[in-house]
């Protein structure tokens, strides 16, 4: 397995600095715009841009969310073996929200499409926004576009893209897996 | 963390599943009760699913919760009961379900009043099938809701002591329950009339007691069966009178115990006969708890059985 790493350090720590910083171009004071990651691994962002977030305009009332998507996924029964669910937090009402929805890896889209509407299922937001930290592009099965994005990487099938956390794997990182090509 | 997927295909008895499928269950069970208390009640996961509810039997709320627990998760139903249908013509069991599988159909629920019907359906037919209650066998589902709302009430499952008290003789939901109940580590006794308890119960591990307010002192939790009459073909005891005075609960019964228990039924109940209504309404009733619970769980049951399609 070969690994690069696409981001990591300082330029990690800029990167999340630069979508908050976006995020509250569009959005000035949160009123009205709530956070919500998708469990499982868009918590972690959800949570890193929700603190960061909060430092910058020196508040605590910024609301934010998890939400999982296991019983609105398109591969059920599709598929080996069973995902297990992860628990929904969201104790605020979305109803006439601008919710940003926020997740580590976009990669077919699916994932998104699950999360839009296992979001609907919570009522009508006014407006759904798209926050990831890697854009897998080229890669869509569904028309689906991210609103902010961390880094752009082109890949393809075979590889994987893995981002860890310092809150559960020590270090805040992102890395390309690829198998190593055989000679023919 | 429990395991990944069911050991079985089918939901037959307690007896044919292990501890991490309860387990499982339960934790899948936590997820659909967020669920059911949304605003919208339903996700889509089994939408390519038929399910047919076929009862043998009557049944008001097992068969009303297996509906809406499927309904919630977005398959199609379809219901069935004996008394309306062809069974009364003469069909057999097998054809009957036969007819029904050849429309489609990828689950059955099924109530019968014969011990084994879910077992000997299971091996000839290709559905998967869920035991809603056979004869005086096993009630798995309902045995998995009593324990989910145990642990629910109390924190865990583990190291309680849990009553049955009544017909156990006549009751699926018993033998379930105590099979259940010890897998999950829980201490059982049974208590009711001598003519009511079957002979070898204590073989299964329980307490046997014949004094209600001795065992209602050792225990956490009372779960209070009905008086299954319609199942009685001989008189077990001498009236509803008496049977109530014995081993009716009551308010005097429950204030005068040192301690708080939790009263359990699974429905429907025979108020004034095994419960008075102040009890069963009391705040130590969990008793529409268990219902709520009900669909949760098999929600859970349904969605777990579902994602082993093979």
């Amino acid at each position: 397995m070969q690994k690069r790493t696409l981001l990591n350090g300082q330029k990690f720590q800029i990167t999340i600095k630069r979508l908050c910083h976006q995020l509250i171009e569009n959005h000035t004071d949160f009123t009205n715009t709530v956070l919500i990651g998708i469990q499982p691994r868009g918590t972690y962002f959800a949570d890193r841009v929700h603190q960061e977030l909060s430092e910058i305009l020196k508040t605590k009332s910024i609301k934010k969310g998890n939400l999982d998507i296991t019983f609105f996924r398109d591969d059920f029964r599709r598929k080996d073996g069973l995902v297990t669910a992860s628990s929904n937090t969201i104790d605020f009402i979305i109803e006439g929200k601008q919710v940003i929805l926020i997740d580590d890896v976009l990669w077919t889209g699916r994932t998104i499409r699950a999360a839009m509407d296992a979001l609907l299922a919570y009522g009508r937001p006014e407006k759904v926004e798209l926050m990831v930290l890697i854009d897998r592009r080229f890669s869509r099965h569904l028309p689906i576009e991210p609103n902010y994005i961390g880094q752009q990487v082109d890949c393809v099938d075979s590889q994987k893209v893995k981002v860890s956390w310092k809150e559960n794997e020590g270090e805040d990182k992102v890395i390309l897996l690829s198998e190593p090509s055989t000679p023919k | 963390m429990a395991a990944e997927k069911l050991s079985t295909r089918h939901l037959l008895g307690i007896k044919d599943i292990n501890l991490n499928d309860i387990e499982l269950i339960f934790e899948t069970a936590d997820n659909f009760k967020d669920v059911i208390n949304r605003p919208i009640k339903k996700v889509p996961s089994l939408r390519d699913i038929t399910i047919a509810n076929i009862f043998f039997e009557n049944s008001t709320r097992t068969k009303l919760s297996f509906e809406l627990a499927e309904k919630r998760l977005s398959a199609d139903v379809v219901n069935f009961a004996a008394s309306s249908s062809s069974v009364s013509k003469g069909e057999t069991l097998i054809d009957t379900v036969n007819n029904i599988l050849a429309m489609k159909v990828d689950m059955v629920v099924m109530r019968h009043p014969y011990a084994g019907a879910g077992v000997f359906l299971s091996k000839h037919i290709k559905a998967q099938i869920v035991n809603a209650g056979d004869g005086a066998h096993e009630h798995p589902t309902q045995a998995l809701l009593d324990a989910y709302s145990i642990r629910q009430k109390l924190g865990d499952v583990r190291g309680k002591k849990v009553v049955i008290v009544g017909d156990i003789l006549h009751s699926r939901v018993a033998i379930s329950n105590i099979l259940c109940l010890q897998m999950l580590g829980a201490e059982v006794m049974v208590c009711g009339p001598t003519t009511l308890i079957p002979k070898h119960i204590a073989s299964l591990g329980v307490k046997v007691e014949h004094d209600l307010k001795k065992a209602l002192n050792w225990c956490d939790v009372a779960n209070m069966l009905r008086i299954q009459l319609e199942r009685q073909d001989i008189k077990y005891f001498p009236s509803q009178r008496e049977y109530a005075m014995m081993y009716g609960l009551n308010k005097q019964i429950l204030d005068n115990l040192d301690k708080e228990i939790v009263v359990m039924h699974p429905g429907p109940i025979n108020r004034g006969v095994e419960i008075t209504s102040d009890v069963a309404d009391s705040k130590q009733s969990i008793i529409l708890e268990q219902v709520e619970n009900g669909v949760a769980v098999r929600m859970a049951v349904l969605y777990l059985l579902a994602s082993q399609n093979d």
